[in-house]
């Protein structure tokens, strides 16, 4: 059976890797090359690129990125940002990216979803959702790069993870706004909410602060794997001491 | 050493590139029949479907050239489900190389599809390939008798064969890190 994964994602805006608070108030955090070799090294079992302003501000991520990273990097890359239609993703996959990860421009045409997993295959496609609760709901944000164009789109989550398995995406990342940043802990009982109707793989992100964190969301949640961000980049986790951990915890981790 | 990746019109051939270049050896991408004749070994990429990518080969008049050579051939992924006589993938006949079907994971038997992550390889025949792989599959080959490298998802399936100048491997060695570069040193040794 497959090993849970542990994922770094590299939040990028303008060519710096930096880190928000729920989705707001970035601060520089390190260099694109530096972390991406340093995960790859300490045994990442897939490393994101997450160019957070593109979507907000009508980029699509920046292709030369791309490529300077899959040079370097021997696990899976998945890249994230703008991605609006075949052609940018067939740049971005030609770059080098193994998948690309689509949030807002799903959102706005749906049907994208559906062109993407017919012209590379559904193994391509990630649908990135950030989820926050309210009134008793789990509802879809979109455009959450920035905290001025953030948008509630009054989509259920549950609704939302249902069409995007049926127009064909392989796998969902469900960033739990709520948690995001703040390093409390994942949100177990969102993601076990969602992962009742998920057939394909399903990724945690949002809120890792310790390796306690990831040990709860991997053995409370059947999530295929723990996204997170700023706990790699300031250094409070470090990735091999994480798999050993988590291995340790009889947790199936590649080492 | 030079090895052709050959371009059968799936994205993403420059991982394979990046990891043959990481281990010294010199790659190159091409879909032409004259320029892939020079090269010392081959490898049939594996992003895409397999109609798309027979299509592709057909159109590009390669299919006789890869039935028919006998230097050594890596096929990944899609690459090696190809060699199989026939993908429930879009129901495609395939080159038939080797001696049976490729047939879709299945949510019933407890599991998620696509098979998205890293799974065990147990290789019997080279100890030294035994390891976790990176996959990203819906379709699968369950056993055959070339065989030499099982995975478990579900139900038991080949995740390398090999047969004469043939190997094939399920998973994506270029993305495998360690135990892929170890797998691609052992292809390259084939050479």
């Amino acid at each position: 059976m497959l090993t849970k994964r542990i994922i770094p994602c590299l939040d990028v805006k303008n060519g710096q890797v930096v880190k928000g608070i729920k989705f707001k108030d970035h601060e520089v955090v390190g260099s694109i090359v530096e972390l991406a070799k340093k995960y790859n090294y300490e045994g990442a079992d897939e490393l994101v690129f997450y160019d957070i302003a593109a979507s907000t501000y009508d980029g699509i991520v920046s292709k030369d990125w791309v490529k300077i990273i899959a040079e370097m990097i021997n696990i899976p890359f998945c890249v994230a940002g703008g991605i609006k239609s075949i052609s940018d993703a067939r740049q971005i996959l030609n770059n080098g990216a193994d998948k690309v990860s689509i949030n807002t421009p799903a959102l706005e045409n749906p049907d994208l979803i559906k062109e993407l997993a017919n012209e590379f295959g559904s193994q391509c496609v990630v649908i990135g959702i950030d989820s926050m609760i309210e009134n008793n709901k789990y509802i879809v944000y979109s455009k959450t790069g920035d905290e001025n164009t953030i948008k509630n789109t009054q989509i259920e989550t549950k609704e939302w993870i249902d069409k995007v398995q049926s127009l064909g995406a392989g796998e969902v990342v469900l960033n739990c706004m709520n948690q995001d940043g703040v390093r409390n802990g994942y949100d177990i009982v969102q993601l076990n909410e969602m992962l009742k109707n998920c057939d394909v793989p399903l990724i945690a992100s949002g809120g890792a602060g310790c390796m306690q964190d990831f040990q709860d969301v991997l053995t409370d949640t059947s999530s295929s794997g723990a996204l997170a961000a700023s706990v790699f980049h300031k250094n409070l986790v470090d990735i091999k001491e994480l798999k050993e951990f988590l291995l340790n915890q009889s947790i199936n981790i590649r080492l | 050493m030079n090895i052709g990746i050959i371009d059968c019109g799936g994205a993403n051939l420059n991982s394979i590139y990046y990891s043959f270049k990481r281990l010294g050896i010199n790659a190159i991408i091409s879909n032409s029949l004259n320029e892939l004749s020079e090269m010392n070994a081959y490898v049939l990429p594996g992003v895409g479907s397999a109609d798309v990518v027979m299509n592709t080969l057909r159109k590009r008049d390669l299919i006789n050239f890869i039935k028919c050579t006998n230097k050594p051939i890596l096929g990944i992924c899609i690459g090696m489900q190809i060699l199989f006589d026939y993908s429930e993938e879009n129901q495609t006949r395939c080159l038939g190389i080797i001696d049976g079907n490729i047939e879709k994971f299945n949510v019933n038997d407890g599991v998620n599809v696509p098979q998205m992550g890293w799974n065990k390889v147990e290789c019997d025949a080279d100890k030294n390939l035994n390891g976790y792989y990176y996959f990203a599959n819906s379709y699968f080959n369950k056993d055959s008798k070339f065989t030499i490298g099982y995975s478990s998802y579900g139900n038991k399936f080949s995740s390398i064969i090999k047969k004469d100048n043939i190997l094939g491997c399920q998973f994506h060695p270029e993305k495998s890190s360690k135990a892929g570069e170890r797998f691609l040193t052992y292809f390259i040794k084939l050479i």
